[in-house]
């Protein structure tokens, strides 16, 4: 299915074009990205692809980001993922830079700064959606102690104050001591 | 040594961020707006706001947006550099290890039960942007009179329009921003 060959240049501008062009966050841009190396230009398996998507995830970051740098990495080595990287965040730090020097004066027209309020109100809607959707999947569970870190996390962020950083933290540790524990469990894991 | 800070403010919402781009908004708040102040509330929003209309992970387009306001386009480039130091170590490092063991168990547990976290930690973001738009920045408790009740509707038509009809978002953001400009405008 190889249908192009490899190259830097090639690499560049098609992680270049996906960061540019894809609106909403990393899981679209994550099906795109399989179009393109895997349907499209024949770079990547989709075994791999998959693969690369699960460590994207797995690691902490932007998943845009983690996933161009596993596709740069796997083509071109060290090299390649510093440029599918570079390639990837050029995008948004060109516009945004733009934006952010723009920014006041947009700020100060009545007009725009009533939208933009207008907007916000939106982007609430878009969070409480997101996370009735992600709260049910975890009720779904009928499991206490996933129930108990999600209202513990908000609670100890949203009431309390808590540092995000230490909540993080310790949920993290509580996930690894808990795998250790099931050591003697050698069951390949299929999920992602 | 601004630019330190900016760096290393970064560097941590890098390290910590798992679960998408909603979960580092806690994280992004308590750097940005909580600890350094180097966005109000109403900055944050705005930004959170833009990363929606605009192409890229919104850690990034947050590095780019505070560092080019405090160092211009090097300090955007500080701050982006600082946001992906971590994790592009630490995925070239799971992918070494992949490749070895062929599974990420380990990395696989921590993140089961991360999971469940991230929701609420999106959850507090939530609240927080609600809050602030509802009452806005500066009044301790919230105050009946004070909600902004043209946002609540906003918000509450948003979250139904979502749900029953499960349409683009981006629909609802723009449609949202033309209701509050016309209203907002007419209203004074």
């Amino acid at each position: 299915m190889s249908s192009k060959p490899k190259s830097y240049l090639g690499l560049f501008i098609a992680s270049f074009q996906l960061s540019a062009f894809t609106f909403g966050g990393g899981y679209v841009i994550v099906p795109l990205m399989k179009k393109k190396f895997v349907d499209k230009l024949g770079w990547l398996d989709e075994k791999e692809m998959l693969d690369f998507i699960a460590i994207a995830q797995s690691s902490p970051g932007a998943l845009a980001v983690n996933a161009s740098l596993l596709v740069g990495y796997r083509l071109f080595g060290l090299a390649g993922a510093l440029l599918a990287m570079l390639a990837t965040v050029l995008p948004p730090l060109f516009l945004i830079s733009i934006i952010a020097m723009s920014y006041s004066a947009v700020v100060t027209n009545p007009i725009l700064r009533n939208v933009l309020r207008g907007m916000g109100a939106g982007v609430c809607a878009m969070i409480l959606d997101v996370v009735i959707e992600m709260a049910s999947a975890i009720l779904r569970m009928k499991r206490a102690y996933p129930l108990f870190l999600m209202i513990a996390a908000f609670a100890a962020v949203a009431i309390f104050q808590v540092n995000v950083v230490l909540v993080i933290i310790l949920c993290a540790l509580s996930g690894l001591m808990s795998t250790l524990r099931r050591k003697g469990d050698t069951s390949p894991h299929v999920d992602a | 040594m601004l630019m330190l800070e900016l760096f290393f403010s970064f560097f941590q919402i890098g390290l910590f961020s798992i679960g998408g781009g909603y979960a580092a908004l806690s994280l992004i708040e308590e750097q940005i707006v909580t600890q350094h102040a180097w966005l109000t509330m109403t900055e944050f929003a705005d930004v959170v706001t833009i990363s929606q209309m605009t192409p890229g992970p919104i850690a990034i387009n947050a590095a780019t947006f505070v560092g080019t306001s405090l160092g211009g386009i090097i300090g955007a480039m500080i701050a982006t550099l600082g946001c992906v130091l971590a994790p592009c170590i630490i995925v070239l490092v799971f992918a070494a290890l992949y490749r070895k063991y062929s599974s990420l168990r380990i990395a696989e547990g921590i993140l089961g039960s991360l999971r469940p976290a991230v929701v609420g930690l999106i959850a507090a973001a939530g609240v927080s942007m609600i809050s602030h738009i509802l009452v806005g920045a500066g009044n301790g408790g919230i105050v009946l009179e004070s909600i902004d009740d043209v946002a609540l509707v906003l918000i509450i038509m948003g979250v139904m329009v979502l749900r029953i009809w499960k349409v683009n978002p981006l629909w609802v953001m723009f449609g949202a921003g033309a209701l509050g400009g016309v209203i907002y405008t007419l209203l004074g």
